[in-house]
């Protein structure tokens, strides 16, 4: 831990800005553009992933310490479960809807 | 509050008051039979507060099978019903009822305590561990499901059983169409029970990881330490679906919300899709435990290490994985589509693959053994090809379109006896053959059992097998009664004698215990089966310690490595050390009795009674936040008192030493 702390953050500042950077970007799509609603949702939907996934890495030290492997598992682990529940069911019991 | 006193006790009906009236008399029975003996100072102190996982395992096997006697006397009354065309014997509602308990009993009160007993019993044994990672919790899961079984028992006598079905399906069991309170009891006793199974879950996976002994790699684990690995986390996949539709189901019930309810925007057929998220998955949490106790006994009884052990593990991961994917199944003809469908037909089917590894590893497994016919392998090598059976019809009804033409008919409800009953009943009778020297130092009789065995296994086939015609003729599933011109008769009655064989294959189990408990012999040495892994290397019944001296493993099959290299089998003075082992806790059995009245209030709908009880559900997990009890340590004079007592029997462990 030592070695580490005495190196300048660059991974932090690095996230930080990025993460600005991922927050403007979506503001600015949802508020200054004429997009269709759909497009917008899936746009900053796609960016709040990537956001989620860098604070996960920069932030949160998924990858660092004894229990990393057990934590990507888990979060590995943690988004199959919620893919196959929330989107199967949502695509399962969407039957009927569309005509 | 509105208590309907005129509710609580159900009357009018003669089979009920006569279950009334035993109840009764059992119960006073009960009381009076421990007062009389004195023996409640030693059921509070050795069982109701114990964190043994030994005890617990006990616990939990003596509970599943009184809740099989339960389920199995339902099941008896159906085909009593069924066995003749316009048979009087049970009204439409009774019927309703009773295979409505019939299904949740067998599945959640029968076939998994008695599976999670075993794995209590055997798991931190064959890992070479002390106990459970979380003994008072595992204390607490057994309690939670006990409290949740006795509630749902209680529905038959007092305020009415849940009548819309083991899958209990919106619309029908709302409150629209069923108003009384016979479905909250399903509600509510599932819900506490699921909790209890949850803990049980994350328990055995932590032990699992956490706890092997030296040497033990997670490759090296017997067979059965896998499925339970495996089962585990898919009981953490897949539980909390249970508890979050069991939740929106009380408030739909309970509080008026219209989650699945017709009117105010509810979507019914989603309750159908979020119970089989569960439920499939859940057919695989006692389906894999039982593949692993067949592995163990074929193994044992073959002489020979278990064949691919490695395509073994891949398989289960493979069945785990594809369990949580073919939920659809369960209800093609809701119609969502041709894609959706096919989709689910494809995974479906899938499942028959690694299914079909296994089998083949198993008949691989005894080919060219030195094949001994005890009972518990009797009912492995019966398992096999009534298993085929099974499987075969379920990838027949894995077919979208073909199902149109089987669901809802007694061909499903063959199919479905055919898995779950050479799966988990073979299952759970092969491993109290095989564990029960284990479990109390004696054996069960070879002779009974084989009377057991054939009995059983003859009345099954019976009882089921018609039942694939008749739903092909389309006979449906779920109707108390049929007409003489339908032609259903003489199926239906060979189905009846089926069922009454099966009945008395139960009764030489019973009659087998009791016979075994009174004059089995007691001498008897701690490895009776000459088997491979490590839960034989220690004393039968097991000290509570487990292990004096934790065992390193060195290969696969440790024990057996063990007996043919003469390793690690005697124990030497200098070696002994203290045990650290947990204290016994009196929480978990108060938090059930706590959790039970908590939960009938809510039944009954009495809100304010069952918010007040629920506090001390909050009082109870308060005082554990502030329990710094530290367990206590097993003194080297006890240790060394115990392991002189039973190593130096004639034909203990002893005698694989210096065999060479």
């Amino acid at each position: 831990m030592d070695k580490k702390m005495k190196r300048y953050p660059i991974g932090h500042v690095v996230g930080f800005l990025s993460s600005l950077l991922l927050t403007f970007v979506a503001a600015g799509i949802a508020l200054r553009t004429s997009l269709s609603f759909h497009t917008i949702m899936l746009l900053i939907g796609g960016l709040a992933l990537v956001q989620a996934a860098l604070q996960l890495f920069m932030f949160m030290h998924v990858n660092e310490g004894e229990d990393r492997k057990t934590q990507v598992i888990n979060i590995a682990y943690g988004l199959i479960v919620a893919v196959i529940i929330v989107a199967g069911s949502i695509w399962v019991m969407s039957f009927g809807h569309h005509h | 509050m509105g208590i309907k006193w005129n509710e609580i006790l159900i009357t009018g009906d003669p089979l009920i008051l006569g279950s009334q009236i035993a109840i009764l008399l059992t119960m006073i029975g009960i009381v009076g039979g421990i007062t009389y003996l004195k023996k409640w100072k030693w059921l509070w102190t050795e069982w109701l507060t114990t964190v043994d996982h030994k005890k617990i395992g006990i616990m939990y096997i003596i509970s599943a099978v009184l809740m099989f006697f339960r389920g199995g006397m339902d099941g008896i009354l159906m085909r009593v019903q069924t066995s003749r065309p316009e048979m009087e014997f049970l009204n439409a509602q009774h019927y309703n009822e009773i295979f409505t308990t019939h299904g949740v009993i067998m599945i959640l009160f029968m076939a998994m305590p008695f599976l999670i007993g075993f794995m209590n019993l055997v798991i931190p044994l064959q890992i070479g561990a002390r106990d459970v990672a979380f003994p008072q919790l595992n204390a607490l899961s057994f309690w939670l499901f006990f409290c949740g079984a006795m509630l749902f028992n209680l529905s038959f006598v007092v305020g009415g059983s849940p009548d819309a079905g083991w899958t209990s399906y919106f619309p029908l069991a709302g409150k629209e169409f069923s108003p009384g309170i016979g479905n909250n009891y399903y509600a509510v006793a599932l819900q506490i029970s699921g909790i209890g199974t949850l803990m049980t879950g994350i328990n055995f996976i932590v032990t699992i990881l956490k706890m092997r002994t030296k040497g033990m790699t997670l490759m090296r684990m017997p067979m059965f330490s896998w499925t339970t690995f495996i089962t585990s986390i898919i009981i953490v996949a897949s539980f909390p679906i249970l508890t979050v539709a069991l939740a929106l189901m009380t408030f739909d019930r309970l509080y008026g919300t219209h989650f699945f309810t017709l009117s105010g925007g509810g979507l019914d057929m989603l309750w159908a899709n979020l119970f089989w998220l569960w439920g499939h998955p859940e057919v695989y949490i006692v389906a894999l435990p039982a593949f692993g106790i067949f592995s163990e006994v074929i193994a044992t009884f073959s002489r020979k290490t278990l064949y691919g052990y490695k395509s073994m593990v891949f398989s289960i991961v493979g069945i785990a994985i594809l369990s949580m994917v073919v939920w659809v199944h369960h209800f093609y003809t809701m119609g969502a589509g041709p894609g959706v469908n096919s989709i689910f037909s494809i995974t479906t089917m899938m499942i028959a693959v690694p299914t079909g590894v296994k089998m083949f590893n198993w008949l691989f497994t005894m080919r060219k053994g030195r094949i001994k016919m005890t009972t518990a392998m009797l009912w492995a090598l019966a398992f096999v090809p009534c298993f085929v059976i099974g499987g075969v019809t379920g990838v027949m009804l894995g077919m979208g379109a073909a199902d149109y033409q089987y669901h809802n008919t007694l061909f499903l409800v063959a199919h479905f006896h055919y898995v779950l009953i050479p799966a988990v009943v073979f299952a759970v009778f092969a491993g109290t053959y095989y564990w029960w020297p284990k479990m109390f130092g004696h054996m069960l009789n070879e002779k009974i059992g084989k009377w057991h065995f054939w009995l059983f296994v003859i009345g099954f086939n019976m009882t089921f097998m018609p039942m694939f015609f008749l739903g092909l003729d389309g006979a449906v599933r779920r109707s108390y009664t049929y007409s003489v011109e339908s032609g259903y008769a003489p199926l239906f009655f060979v189905s009846f004698i089926g069922s009454i064989i099966l009945a008395l294959g139960f009764a030489a189990f019973c009659y087998n215990i009791y016979w075994s408990v009174r004059y089995a012999d007691r001498n008897i040495p701690s490895d009776p089966w000459d088997a491979r892994t490590l839960e034989w290397a220690t004393a039968s019944p097991v000290q509570h310690y487990n292990f004096a001296k934790l065992p390193e493993v060195k290969s696969m099959d440790a024990f057996w490595y063990m007996k043919k290299n003469n390793e690690g089998l005697t124990l030497k003075k200098e070696e002994l050390e203290e045990i650290h082992m947990p204290s016994n806790s009196g929480l978990p059995f108060i938090m059930c009795v706590v959790f039970g009245i908590s939960g009938f209030f809510l039944v009954f709908e009495w809100h304010i009674a069952a918010a007040v009880a629920a506090v001390g559900i909050f009082a109870g997990l308060i005082i554990r936040s502030f329990d710094y009890n530290d367990g206590f340590h097993v003194h080297k004079e006890e240790i060394e008192q115990t392991e002189s007592a039973w190593r130096n029997g004639e034909g203990e462990v002893n005698r694989y030493v210096g065999k060479r």
